[in-house]
């Protein structure tokens, strides 16, 4: 994997921005975590000992490379042919573990002791949970005490990990509340501990370096494209967007390919205008949370809307500042899922390819009826997770 | 966004600046959150606070995700939330009260509702009332810097910067040279409402940035809830900052100015 220097305006500037997005609005308690971050992770990322390292970290404990799977059944349904990028085959079964080795290893490099981490569906929990595990290091995860029921089956994983779960119970009692939790942790204890965060959120670095991290899955997916159709590039690619990790990931090497769309499903929740959404573009307009500017839900006194989604991992009012300059710029093609087009998207999936995703990876599938495709369109969906957690919530529909 | 302004007058006389200058020490600035307990206590409490002999009042603007507050700072702003608290109900109850108080009155929150107001329209607001400071924990120096300092400079509002025991020196002279009025100074690593009360370390700290001679007096803030924290503070700053203590009693007792005048002068020993 190579650390590419900022070139266009799609890259992050110096002070953290993606167009008007993006920075660090951190209370000065944070600061010297941030800075400390800010300054090191580049170079450290492009140390050849650190790069080899993590390569064989993606190799042989998450299993990378991910196949390039050719969906024929879902093309002939969808009438353009469709690749998956299986991030659900990663060890502990979604893309975020290609975020957590990354993470892990550098707050080894500034002699951590203790990483803390926010999760909503539990993903992001499972995956650091692990890599602490395996490092040996201290793991506290701050959960809304909503998502740890709806995701029992992860709160027991991290548990079984040796992780410590605790219940974020103020607010909404979700992802947003979560990373408060995770931030206040971090303000009291700044010296030996590390903040993974989960998402392409959070202050500059963390944007750009959770992008980084999983720009693997577009790098990939160039190379594999490449070998099976004689390309290097689809017309489209689509991801989820709760914070947009996968989708960064999955769209980071195809930036400044304008002849690619980027395509991000979001969670309409209900429906866009029922009051009860996670449709962040849709529905927000520029604000401060988490530590950037980006598109936020939010009241016009400023107050934080309190999101819904049917899946925990896209429930958060925001959206990663990449994003909100993808949207803003046009460079990006924004969907709206609502919680039924997702669950049948799931169930098609099922059904058509044997492959059971996460519920946020259904709201990806979902959009692909709308894109309105020619048949010698190639579509690249980024399969961000596997369903497995989701079998409470799938149930219900059979 | 903000109109240009290139009026780069100097800070002109405010009441807080005044007030390092007419008192030397053991100077107490007491915070609250706005529209707590009740929506209509925000003139109560200012008012007994200004009856009780605070020197500073520092009125909290709630906020959805403070995320830099412990607690019970939290369940405050979700309160006066619920009551129905905003920054345009906040100035309107604000709107005569330099008829009826001269204590200097700072307002502190989190940055996103005053982008939604609109920085150079909350700075008006606060020049039109009597506000004289504020303290926005996330809206960092550079940022401060590079997008609003014109504007408060031009309304004469000061903007007040926090250091921590993390804070470098160098940083620490930064905010120095861009601060007016005072340097807020958080006591430990910690959120508001911290329990963990004085330690070598704390000290220690204390005593780095005594030595540093600094332009601008300080308060210190977080884990000062007592009469004896309180006398810790004025050994090492000119006073300190009370929030959580005082929300809590505030909560129990709602804004009885016999309470609030109790408290403080319990405080203050």
């Amino acid at each position: 994997m190579t650390v590419l220097e900022p070139q266009t305006s799609f890259e992050v500037s110096n002070k953290g921005f993606y167009g008007s997005f993006g920075g660090a609005f951190i209370p000065e308690m944070l600061y010297p975590n941030v800075e400390e971050l800010r300054r090191n992770y580049l170079a450290i990322m492009g140390d050849p000992a650190f790069q080899a390292e993590l390569q064989a970290l993606l190799t042989d404990y998450v299993g990378r490379p991910t196949p390039l799977f050719l969906a024929e059944r879902l093309s002939n349904q969808v009438g353009a042919t469709v690749y998956l990028k299986r991030e659900d085959l990663c060890h502990t079964g979604a893309h975020k573990v290609n975020n957590t080795v990354g993470q892990i290893l550098i707050a080894k490099r500034l002699n951590k002791q203790r990483i803390v981490a926010e999760t909503g569906a539990g993903q992001h929990g499972v995956a650091t949970a692990t890599v602490c595990a395996l490092m040996g290091l201290e793991c506290i995860v701050y959960m809304g005490s909503i998502d740890m029921k709806r995701q029992q089956p992860n709160v027991d994983r991290m548990r079984m990990l040796g992780a410590t779960v605790v219940p974020a119970t103020s607010g909404s009692q979700t992802l947003k509340d979560a990373t408060n939790e995770a931030m206040r942790h971090w303000i009291n204890n700044p010296v030996d501990t590390h903040y993974i965060i989960g998402s392409v959120v959070g202050p500059h670095p963390y944007p750009d370096m959770v992008a980084r991290f999983q720009s693997v899955i577009s790098e990939e997916i160039k190379t594999q494209l490449l070998a099976k159709t004689g390309r290097e590039n689809p017309d489209y690619v689509v991801a989820c967007v709760g914070g947009g990790s996968n989708a960064a990931g999955a769209f980071f090497h195809y930036l400044h390919e304008p002849s690619v769309r980027l395509v991000a499903a979001e969670a309409a929740g209900l429906g866009v205008l029922s009051g009860h959404s996670a449709a962040t573009t849709a529905l927000g307009k520029p604000g401060v949370l988490h530590g950037s500017r980006t598109i936020l839900m939010q009241t016009d006194d400023g107050q934080v809307t309190e999101p819904y989604s049917i899946s925990a991992g896209l429930d958060y009012p925001g959206i990663g500042p990449l994003h909100a300059h993808l949207f803003n710029s046009g460079r990006g093609d924004f969907y709206a899922i609502t919680d039924d087009e997702a669950i049948q998207a799931g169930f098609q999936l099922s059904k058509l390819e044997g492959i059971i995703p996460a519920i946020e990876t259904a709201h990806a599938l979902a959009a692909l009826p709308k894109m309105n495709m020619k048949p010698s369109d190639v579509a690249v969906v980024c399969l961000s997770g596997r369903g497995d957690k989701d079998l409470a919530i799938y149930s219900k529909y059979l | 966004m903000e109109s240009q302004l290139v009026d780069k007058q100097a800070v002109q006389a405010n009441r807080i600046t005044d007030a390092f200058t007419q008192k030397s020490g053991s100077l107490l600035n007491v915070y609250f959150t706005a529209g707590f307990p009740n929506l209509g206590d925000t003139v109560s409490v200012l008012e007994g606070l200004e009856q009780a002999g605070a020197d500073f009042v520092e009125i909290g603007m709630p906020y959805s995700d403070p995320v830099a507050d412990g607690e019970t700072i939290q369940k405050s702003n979700m309160q006066a939330l619920e009551n129905g608290m905003s920054l345009t109900v906040l100035f309107e109850q604000l709107a005569d009260i330099r008829s009826r108080v001269s204590v200097p009155i700072l307002l502190m929150g989190y940055i996103n509702p005053v982008l939604q107001f609109g920085v150079e329209r909350f700075c008006q607001k606060c020049q039109e009332v009597g506000v004289d400071g504020v303290i926005l924990p996330d809206l960092p120096l550079d940022l401060y810097l590079d997008e609003h300092e014109p504007i408060f400079r031009h309304y004469g509002i000061l903007n007040i910067f926090l250091i921590t025991p993390q804070t470098t020196d160098d940083r620490i002279r930064l905010i120095d040279e861009h601060s007016e009025g005072f340097i807020y100074m958080v006591s430990s690593a910690s959120i508001t409402g911290s329990t963990s009360g004085v330690s070598d370390e704390m000290l220690a700290y204390f005593d780095r940035i005594n030595a540093m001679n600094l332009r601008n007096a300080r308060l210190i803030g977080f884990g000062i809830k007592d009469s004896e924290t309180f006398q810790m503070a004025n050994k090492y700053a000119s006073g300190a900052i009370i929030g959580s203590a005082f929300i809590r009693l505030l909560q129990e007792n709602g804004a009885d100015v016999g309470k609030i005048t109790a408290f403080v002068e319990g405080v203050r020993g």
